[in-house]
C-alpha cells in the first residue's frame, strides 16, 4: 500500500513532468507555451509540486475550450495524429470540447483493474443506454468491455433534448422519450443475454419497473451521469436490485476521466466518496468563497478539478459540482469527495408555497 | 433534549424511514432545533410501489360496506382519544401531542388545531351520512359488488381507479375531510402532505388503520415536485391542491380534481340592503373562521349600498381579533408559518391600496399600525376589511390566508355576472328573480340560501366535485333472472 506521503510525492513528480512536458518547446501545447511566457506563467516560476501549480494557476476558463481553435491544444508531441473530439454536458449552444488521442482507453484500462470479475465478468455481453453521441463515455465504454474480453450493446439516449423539452414545459414529451429508450433497451435486455450494463440512476429506475434486471442475468450495474443521493444509491440497491445485482456508481466527465469510490455500505448511510485516479487527476473541495482555500474534512465546498495528463493539462477547473471532502482512505491516500450534488443544490431547497 | 422525532412515510400501509429527511421546526424559533424529521420519498420509490395499486385495493373492496363504515366510526373516537403509533416501533402521539406539533409547524393556534380535529374526526364518525350525499340516498351495499338499485332502478357502478392520489396543501387540517371518504368507497388513498402538515394524514391512517382497515389502503408520501407530478401520473384520480401556477397545467384533465383558491363570497341583496345589521354575524364568522385560512371563507362581499358603512362595522367587529399565545383558549387567529409569505401578502396589499380607489377600513379601528406583527415569535397579519370602489380593483377578488376581505358595491342586477367561479355563495336575499338565476349559474360550488356562514358545511353535501361520481362511474346493466 502507498502511504499518503508516498502518494504525494508520486503526485509533485508527476506535476513537474506534465507541467514541463506541456511548456516545453519540444512536446508542449500552444496555449500553455504561451502561458509559460506570459507575465502569469514567469510570476508562477518552476512549478516544483502540486501546491505550486494551486499557487501558479488561477482557475481555469472553461470558456476557452470553447472558444479556442483545437489545434491550439494539440501537444506538439501528437502533431499530426487524428485526434478524437469529446464534448460535455448535457446544455445547447457551443459545448465544451476536449481532444484527446488514448487518455480514455488508458483511464478505463485503469479503472477495469478495480472492478469485480464476478459482478462485470470477462467475456460476457455488456449493454450501455444513456448519451452516446459526442460523449467520451461512448467509446469510453465499449474500450472498457473491449478490453475485458466483452461486445456491448448501445441504446443512445440525447441528454440535451431531454432538458430542452423540460426546459419548455414538455413534461409529457419529456416521458415519451424517456419510454422510447427504455422500450429499446428492453428489447435488447429480453431478447439478449447481458451481463453487465451502464446506465444513469433514473434509467435504471425505468428499467426496473418493468423487468428484474436480477432475472434479466445481469450481474454487474456501472451507474453514473448524474448525482445520487445516499437515498437513491439505497433505493437502487436494495430494491431495484434487489440487492442481487453488484452495484457501482462513478462519478466522471469527460474533462476527468472516471473516479474510483469507496465501497458502499449500509453503515455508511449509503454514502458515496469518490477518489480521483490520481496523479492523473485530482478533485480538491474548495472554499465557494476563495477557491485558494479547501473547506475542512467533513464540510460542503465546490469541487475542483485539475487534469494531468500527457494529452491534457487542465489546471483547477471549478466543476459545476459541489462535494463533501472526505479522508484520504487507505486504497487511495488521498482526499476524496463525499455526496456529489450539483453546486447551489442547497440554496434550491426553499419552502414550495402554501400548498 | 427531546430525541428528534422521526415520521416515516407510509408505502402501502409500511413505514418507511428515509435516508433523505426534511427537517421541521417551531416557526417561532426557525434557528432553533427541529421537532421533526420527515422522511422523503424519490418518484421512481412511489412509481414502484404503485405497480401494486390493484392488489391493495382488491383487500379494501374485501370488506363489507357496513363493516367499513363500523370502522370508520370507530376510528374516529381514536383519531380524537387514543396515543397512535407515528409508525415507527415503540413511537407514540397522544391527542395533545399532535395539536402541540400542528401548531408548531402550521401556525394555528391550539383551539384551531382542535376544531380542525373535530371537523376531521366528523368526517369519519358520520360516514354513513356522508356516502348518504355522495350516493344520492342509494343504499351503500352497492359498493360491494357494483350492482344493486336505486329507487327500484338497477344501477351498475365500476371503480374508475384503484387509487385516489392528493396533493394536499399546508393552510389548514380541516382539508383532509375531503380524502377521507375514499377509504370508504373502498379506493386506498395515495397522499403527499404538504411540507409543514404531515401530522393530520398520518393520525386518520393511523386511527383507520388501528380501528381494523387494511393498512395497505395507505400510502403517504412526503416528496418534491417531480414526487407529487408522479402521484398525479400514477393515480386514476387524483385531488390537486394550489395557485393557478401549480394547477395551470392539469386544467381539462379530467383525471384530476383541482382544489383552487376558493374565492367565496357572500351576496346581500337589495331586499336585505337595509337590514345589513341583522347580518353581521354571518359576515363576520364567513371571513374570520378558521382564521381565515380556509377556501369557504369569504374574500368580497358584495352588497348593493351602504358599503362604506357594512365594511365600517365589519372592520370593528374584525378589529377586535388580534394575536394571543398559540395556546390561548380565545385564540382566533392563524401565525404564518413562514413570515415570508405574510410579508408579500401585506406587500401585496400595500400595493393595492397605493394604486387607489381602495381603503383600509381596519387601520382606524385597530388604531393604527401595521397589518403585519410579530407576537410571542410568531408573524401574523391582521383582520383586514377593504372597502373598494369598483370590482376591478385587484383587491376586490383576491383570497389571502387571513381574515381578509372586500366589500364592493355592486348593481343587484350586475351581481350574477360579477361572481365568477366561485367555491361558495352565500346568498342574504329572498328575491326570487335573484335566486333562481344563483340556482342557474354554473360558477358555483356551494350554495348557501339564506343568512349561513360561507365556513359552515353540511357533510351530506358534496364538497368542490363529488367524490362519489370521480371515483365511480355508472354504466349500464341488464340481466335475465328467469333462465
Amino acid at each position: 500500500m502507498t502511504s499518503q506521503a508516498e502518494a504525494r510525492e508520486a503526485l509533485d513528480a508527476h506535476v513537474r513532468e506534465i507541467v514541463r512536458w506541456h511548456t516545453s518547446p519540444d512536446t508542449g501545447t500552444p496555449v500553455w507555451i504561451d502561458w509559460a511566457g506570459s507575465a502569469e506563467g514567469k510570476a508562477a516560476g518552476e512549478i516544483g509540486g502540486f501546491d505550486d501549480l494551486i499557487e501558479g494557476f488561477g482557475n481555469f476558463d472553461g470558456e476557452r475550450l470553447r472558444n479556442e481553435p483545437h489545434e491550439r491544444w494539440i501537444p506538439r508531441a501528437f502533431a499530426g495524429r487524428p485526434f478524437t473530439i469529446f464534448e460535455t454536458g448535457g446544455t445547447t449552444g457551443m459545448p465544451k470540447q476536449r481532444i484527446g488521442w488514448e487518455d480514455y482507453k488508458r483511464d478505463y484500462e485503469d479503472f477495469s483493474d478495480t472492478l469485480d470479475d464476478s459482478a462485470f465478468p470477462r467475456g460476457g455481453y455488456w449493454l450501455m443506454v444513456g448519451p452516446t453521441g459526442p460523449r467520451r463515455l461512448r467509446l469510453a465504454i465499449e474500450h472498457l468491455a473491449n478490453h475485458r474480453g466483452s461486445s456491448c450493446y448501445f441504446v443512445d439516449l440525447d441528454p440535451r433534448w431531454v432538458k430542452k423539452l423540460i426546459r419548455t414545459g414538455q413534461q409529457d414529451q419529456a416521458k415519451a422519450y424517456m419510454d422510447h429508450v427504455t422500450e429499446q433497451a428492453l428489447i435488447i435486455l429480453k431478447n439478449r443475454k447481458v451481463d453487465a450494463l451502464f446506465t444513469t440512476p433514473r434509467l435504471l429506475e425505468t428499467l426496473g419497473e418493468e423487468i428484474s434486471l436480477a432475472d434479466a442475468g445481469v450481474k454487474g450495474v456501472f451507474c453514473g451521469g448524474t448525482e445520487m443521493s445516499p437515498q437513491t444509491v439505497r433505493f437502487l440497491i436494495e430494491e431495484v436490485l434487489e440487492e442481487r445485482v453488484a452495484f457501482l456508481p462513478t462519478y466522471g466527465n469527460t474533462l476527468m476521466g472516471l473516479a474510483a469510490h469507496k465501497p458502499l455500505t449500509k453503515e455508511d448511510g449509503y454514502a458515496i466518496t469518490y477518489y480521483a485516479p490520481q496523479p492523473r487527476a485530482v478533485l480538491r473541495v474548495t472554499d465557494p468563497n476563495d477557491a485558494s482555500k479547501l473547506v475542512d474534512y467533513g464540510e460542503w465546498g465546490r469541487v475542483e478539478l485539475t487534469t494531468l495528463t500527457q494529452e491534457f493539462f487542465l489546471p483547477r477547473f471549478l466543476e459545476r459540482d459541489e462535494a463533501v471532502r472526505c479522508e484520504p482512505i487507505e486504497r487511495w491516500p488521498w482526499d476524496g469527495v463525499g455526496q456529489v450534488r450539483p453546486f447551489g443544490a442547497s440554496e434550491e431547497k426553499i419552502v414550495e408555497g402554501v400548498y | 433534549m427531546a430525541d428528534l422525532l422521526q415520521l416515516p412515510a407510509l408505502r402501502a400501509g409500511r413505514p418507511y424511514e428515509s435516508l433523505d429527511v426534511v427537517e421541521l421546526r417551531d416557526h417561532r424559533d426557525p434557528d432553533g432545533a427541529p421537532i421533526a424529521a420527515v422522511s422523503q420519498l424519490g418518484a421512481g420509490m412511489i412509481r414502484r410501489d404503485m405497480k401494486r395499486a390493484e392488489e391493495r385495493a382488491a383487500l379494501l373492496r374485501g370488506i363489507p360496506i357496513r363493516e367499513l363504515l363500523e370502522r370508520c366510526t370507530a376510528a374516529a373516537r381514536i383519531f380524537l382519544e387514543d396515543s397512535i403509533s407515528t409508525g415507527l416501533d415503540g413511537s407514540s402521539q397522544s391527542p395533545e401531542d399532535y395539536v402541540t406539533s400542528l401548531s408548531q409547524t402550521s401556525g394555528l393556534p391550539h383551539t384551531l388545531c382542535r376544531a380542525n380535529m373535530q371537523k376531521v374526526a366528523t368526517v369519519m364518525r358520520e360516514m354513513p351520512t356522508i356516502l348518504r350525499g355522495l350516493m344520492r340516498g342509494m343504499d351503500p351495499e352497492v359498493l360491494d359488488g357494483g350492482v344493486g338499485k336505486h329507487d327500484g332502478v338497477p344501477v351498475w357502478y365500476t371503480p374508475t381507479t384503484n387509487s385516489l392520489g392528493a396533493v394536499l396543501p399546508s393552510n389548514s387540517p380541516g382539508v383532509h375531510s375531503l380524502w377521507v371518504p375514499s377509504i370508504a368507497l373502498k379506493v386506498p388513498v395515495v397522499l403527499k402532505p404538504g411540507r409543514e402538515e404531515p401530522w393530520t394524514p398520518m393520525r386518520v391512517a393511523q386511527a383507520m388503520i388501528a380501528a381494523g382497515i387494511p393498512a395497505e389502503a395507505f400510502s403517504l408520501y412526503p416528496t418534491d415536485h417531480e414526487g407529487a407530478a408522479t402521484v398525479l401520473d400514477a393515480c386514476g384520480r387524483a385531488l390537486l391542491f394550489g395557485d393557478a401556477r401549480t394547477t395551470g397545467k392539469y386544467a381539462g384533465d379530467a383525471s384530476i380534481e383541482i382544489h383552487g383558491p376558493g374565492r367565496s363570497k357572500v351576496l346581500l341583496g337589495a331586499d336585505q340592503a337595509e337590514n345589513w345589521r341583522d347580518h353581521l354575524d354571518v359576515l363576520v364568522a364567513s371571513v374570520a373562521d378558521n382564521g381565515g385560512r380556509s377556501c369557504i371563507n369569504a374574500s368580497a362581499i358584495f352588497v348593493p349600498a351602504h358599503a362604506a358603512e357594512i365594511a365600517e362595522a365589519l372592520a370593528e367587529r374584525l378589529a377586535s381579533i388580534v394575536p394571543l399565545n398559540h395556546d390561548d383558549e380565545n385564540a382566533r387567529l392563524a401565525a404564518f408559518a413562514n413570515p415570508a409569505f405574510a410579508e408579500s401578502m401585506d406587500a401585496a396589499i400595500e400595493a393595492g391600496l397605493t394604486a387607489g380607489g381602495a381603503r383600509d377600513v381596519t387601520v382606524a379601528k385597530r388604531g393604527g399600525g401595521e397589518r403585519l406583527r410579530k407576537h410571542g415569535g410568531a408573524t401574523y397579519l391582521l383582520p383586514t376589511v377593504i372597502h373598494c370602489d369598483a370590482l376591478t380593483h385587484a383587491l376586490a377578488n383576491t383570497e389571502y390566508m387571513f381574515p381578509f376581505t372586500s366589500v364592493v358595491e355592486v348593481p343587484e342586477a350586475d351581481m350574477l355576472d360579477a361572481i365568477g367561479p366561485s367555491l361558495v355563495v352565500t346568498a342574504i336575499t329572498k328575491n326570487e328573480s335573484l335566486l333562481a338565476a344563483l340556482k342557474r349559474s354554473a360558477d358555483i360550488h356551494r350554495l348557501n340560501l339564506g343568512p349561513i356562514p360561507t365556513s359552515r358545511v353540511e357533510w351530506d353535501q358534496p364538497h368542490e366535485g363529488n367524490l362519489f361520481e370521480f371515483l365511480y362511474a355508472r354504466r349500464a346493466l341488464q340481466e335475465r333472472t328467469d333462465w
